[in-house]
């Protein structure tokens, strides 16, 4: 009875895991966010067709939930986020967390892996190269 | 025997009833969801938006297997595997809808072939390695996608679910990998 008492709290302690701090102001490799945008974000993201998730094309410094053809969950498409680096950051960390209600619950754990691929987004080869020139 | 075992079962009840309270209440401070409070929710739950959005990927490795079978690129020998991988896209599609269900959502549904063929740049597919590079690329993909997706599931259920999910990405990456002669990965960890 007594171990099962002292488990207990050791349960606790390990699932209140503290969240990763926000690390934005990390340096981050473009080039290694292009491999690791394909391996971990391929599955539901391209640069320029809406597949489970929207398209890419210059997201950063967009505002959330506005790619035309792509049905976004009420959550996003109210949460008012603009894509700076370092919402980006967080969204990546824990989409849930920052959009509750998200349809997106891929999570980076890595905070370097999150600033490598936010460099890649953020790189003048993915930053809105086909974005209509009158647009905004 | 059986009464050795009721006797064990007994003694592990005994040792429960003097913990459970307090279990939960340490479940309970820490915001732990019992599988019950997903029903409570009127919208759509965060678990159901996340297992439509698999049913979403599943959708698109059945059309992106149905492509390929159609195009005409591939030998008998990996047509059957085609066949058969994107069977278990089906299966996995089918739970998933059954677990959206069980929690009150509607299922997302597939859209047009033609759609994903142009979404996934198709019309480029020119030979059987292309195939295999386009499947190998998507299936390492959902691998890693579901392995990220479990911290944010709610449920244990779908935690479970997502990563047996995972392996099964992960056997038709590696088998994939295997076709192509792509060389195995000397670091472990390999996806996640
Ligand atoms: C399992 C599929 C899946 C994976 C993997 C995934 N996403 Fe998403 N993503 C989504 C979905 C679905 C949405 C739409 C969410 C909504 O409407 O609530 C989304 C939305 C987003 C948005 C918001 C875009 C906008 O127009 O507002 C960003 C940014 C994003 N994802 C980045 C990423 C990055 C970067 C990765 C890889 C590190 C990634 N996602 C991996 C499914 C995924």
């Amino acid at each position: 009875m007594t171990p099962l008492r002292f488990a207990i709290p050791a349960v606790a302690a390990v699932l209140m895991v503290c969240p990763p701090a926000a690390a934005a102001s990390l340096p981050g490799d473009p080039q290694r966010g292009a491999s690791l945008y394909e391996t971990r974000c391929g599955a539901c993201h391209s640069l320029d067709a809406n597949r489970i998730g929207p398209s890419h094309r210059g997201v950063v410094g967009r505002r959330a939930g506005v790619v035309p053809g792509f049905a976004y969950t009420q959550a996003l498409k109210a949460s008012g986020l603009v894509w700076t680096p370092s919402n980006l950051d967080r969204w990546l960390t824990a989409p849930t967390s920052l959009a509750k209600g998200t349809a997106m619950g891929f999570r980076m754990p890595a905070a370097q892996d999150r600033a490598d691929v936010i460099a890649y987004l953020a790189s003048p080869a993915v930053a809105g190269a086909k974005r209509p020139a009158a647009g905004r | 025997m059986t009464d050795q075992m009721r006797f064990i079962d007994r003694r592990a009840a005994l040792a429960l009833g003097t913990s459970t309270l307090s279990a939960a209440g340490v479940l309970a401070v820490l915001g732990v969801a019992t599988p019950r409070s997903a029903f409570a929710a009127g919208a759509p739950t965060q678990d159901v938006q996340l297992l439509n959005a698999a049913i979403a990927l599943e959708h698109e490795g059945i059309a992106a297997y149905q492509i390929a079978a159609e195009s005409g690129l591939l030998t008998p020998d990996v047509l059957k595997i085609g066949i058969t991988f994107q069977g278990h896209h089906k299966q996995h599609r089918d739970d998933l809808a059954s677990a959206v269900r069980r929690l009150g959502g509607q299922p997302v549904a597939a859209k047009a072939l033609s759609a994903y063929a142009t979404d996934l740049g198709a019309g480029s597919l020119k030979d059987q390695t292309g195939v295999l590079k386009l499947a190998l690329k998507l299936e390492r993909g959902a691998a890693n996608a579901y392995l990220g997706l479990i911290p944010s599931l709610d449920q244990t259920d779908f935690h479970v679910l997502a990563a047996r999910m995972a392996g099964d990405e992960a056997f038709h990456a590696a088998t994939l990998g295997n076709a192509l002669g792509e060389a195995i990965p000397q670091k472990a960890l390999i996806f996640g």
